[in-house]
């Protein structure tokens, strides 16, 4: 069965969508798109110097999104910049520096285009393996501080104060995110990770009446997306990340229709 | 009136001890030289203009900030509520009443409902957070620091954006859950001039400890004078009397006795024209 390439990348992208869900609630809850698509464009950097240095490009990627928050963390303690500045300055720069250092090796064909918008067709199954083995290792670590992740959303004096560390649950949040963008990258691409993780949750929103509730609906919400926009991808012959997220742009318009009418009272208001 | 700790007794043990304990930021100190204790059963309230270092005490005092000079001690196994000053939640997060209170620590149904009882919002367990008003907001909070049943609840300004009437009724909540649990409170007030009868001790800060004392010592020492210049000739308003009914959501009333009746009796004490009892002399300046 995993043969196919269409079912590999279904299966690769349906793994993806439900880890990508409770994640991007979290970066819709603490309004952090900007950093995501920051970590994201770093990503093309990482694919550069994995060619480069001849590992694997999942750890590349990784590495130099981990390296690229940890400099942001850094450089926001002092006072200069503005948070939005440094991202934008860090988020393109990143990006531009991964471009100039493929042209620059002419010794290796890279699949630029795949990389930054997704290739259903580039799919393997090590990527399979890596997908539901990054994705199950995320979940389980979310839902182990979820409490304390949750606690520092809301307020940090207050889960510093109770005992939850959040400098803590930062800093893992980091690696996380660092983790889906690298797996992320060969579906959706590196310029439109964000985007998967931040649609979902937010149609998610008016559906759900808890944290949790929006991110398991942010899981499925994606899957939907993800298996709606390979099909697409798959019949107009188009790169799949866009249309992905086409699909999940088509979710979130539809959740914005007053349908709510046709439901039982429970799911109206609030 | 838990007046223990007055008397020949030794003190127990503060579970809380400030030490010359300072915060430096940006090149000048927000407050320096806080020696403070807090111990089981006692109220200390403090007060302060804006920019005092209010809340960066209270923070250092609970472990949230580091002190850059002098230490905090904490009791072992301290357990901490805190109400912050600011908690803003953002429109994406749905988060009801019952889901806040349970925001750093499980807790049984049955212990939320009772805090939902006790600061007087049953009613709204199901609420979403955003959809609160400011005095059913600060009610909540409070439901989430008391319910963890802690050693020490640190309230900054609790009775921001209450009423009159709700004000007093929290002041009271506080001085109950005092009484009962037997926790320290470290509170924050927002209006120098009124501060609860229950405090046993309200420290003056400006930067640093100007006075410090029973209600009265303070209201009459010059420092405080000093500091909050010619308004604070009228007195230092003292909330002491007691509510012996409840107004229940639906409109009934609950007496003292636990009798629940459809309207007040007439002999009712303290009515709808709720008024801080003065202390120390002469007129209240409250706005």
């Amino acid at each position: 069965m995993l043969d196919d390439f269409f079912t590999r990348a279904l299966i690769a992208g349906v793994g993806l969508a439900l880890t990508t869900g409770p994640l991007g609630c979290f970066i819709v809850w603490r309004r952090m798109a900007y950093f995501g698509d920051t970590m994201a464009h770093s990503a093309l950097l990482g694919v550069a110097l994995a060619f480069f240095f001849e590992i694997n490009v999942m750890i590349g990627v990784f590495t130099v999104a981990v390296l690229i928050s940890g400099l942001l963390l850094l450089l926001q303690r002092r006072d200069s910049l503005s948070t939005d500045s440094l991202l934008g300055i860090l988020s393109h720069s990143t990006l531009a520096l991964g471009l100039v250092m493929v042209a620059f090796m002419t010794w290796i064909r890279v699949d630029l285009l795949g990389f930054l918008f997704g290739d259903i067709l580039a799919v393997s199954k090590t990527d399979i393996a890596f997908i539901y083995g990054g994705g199950l290792a995320v979940l389980l670590v979310m839902m182990w501080l979820w409490r304390p992740l949750l606690a520092a959303t809301v307020n940090e004096d207050v889960a510093k104060a109770e005992g939850l560390h959040p400098d803590f649950s930062r800093i893992v949040f980091m690696l996380l995110m660092a983790v889906v963008i690298a797996i992320a990258m060969k579906i959706v691409g590196i310029l439109l990770i964000t985007a998967l993780l931040i649609i979902p949750a937010a149609t998610a929103r008016r559906l759900s009446t808890t944290p949790e509730q929006m991110a398991v609906f942010a899981s499925l919400l994606g899957a939907v997306a993800v298996v709606a926009g390979l099909f697409g991808s798959l019949r107009f012959d188009t790169p799949s990340g866009p249309s992905i997220v086409v699909a999940a742009l088509g979710v979130f318009i539809l959740s914005l229709l007053p349908l709510h009418i046709l439901l039982p009272s429970t799911a109206r208001g609030r | 009136m838990p007046t223990g700790h007055i008397g020949p007794a030794p003190l127990p043990e503060p579970l809380i001890d400030m030490r010359n304990a300072g915060v430096f930021r940006s090149g000048r100190w927000l407050v320096r030289d806080i020696d403070l204790q807090l111990r089981r059963g006692e109220i200390v309230t403090l007060i302060g203009p804006n920019g005092s270092g209010k809340s960066t005490t209270a923070k250092m005092a609970i472990k949230v900030l580091k002190p850059d000079e002098g230490q905090v001690i904490h009791a072992p196994g301290l357990r901490i509520g805190y109400v912050p000053q600011k908690l803003a939640i953002d429109w994406t997060l749905p988060l009801s009443v019952e889901r806040l209170i349970t925001l750093t620590s499980p807790q049984k149904k049955q212990d939320i409902e009772h805090a939902l009882e006790a600061v007087g919002i049953p009613h709204l367990a199901k609420a979403e957070m955003r959809h609160l008003s400011g005095g059913e907001f600060q009610r909540a909070l409070l439901a989430r620091a008391m319910v963890r049943k802690p050693d020490i609840l640190v309230l900054d300004e609790p009775v921001q954006g209450v009423d009159f009437i709700g004000e007093a009724a929290l002041y009271e909540l506080i001085e109950k859950l005092r009484d009962t649990s037997h926790c320290g409170v470290l509170l924050i007030s927002h209006d120098l001039h009124l501060v609860m009868a229950a405090t046993d001790r309200v420290i003056c800060l400006n930067g640093h400890i100007c006075c410090s004392g029973t209600p009265k010592d303070v209201a009459a020492s010059k420092e405080y004078a000093k500091l909050f210049g010619p308004r604070a000739s009228g007195p230092l308003a003292i909330y002491e009397h007691h509510h012996d009914h409840t107004h229940l959501p639906d409109g009934r009333v609950r007496h003292a006795d636990g009798s629940v009746t459809d309207h007040c009796h007439e002999h009712d004490g303290h009515h709808h024209d709720h008024t801080p009892t003065l202390k120390a002399g002469g007129k209240s300046t409250h706005a």
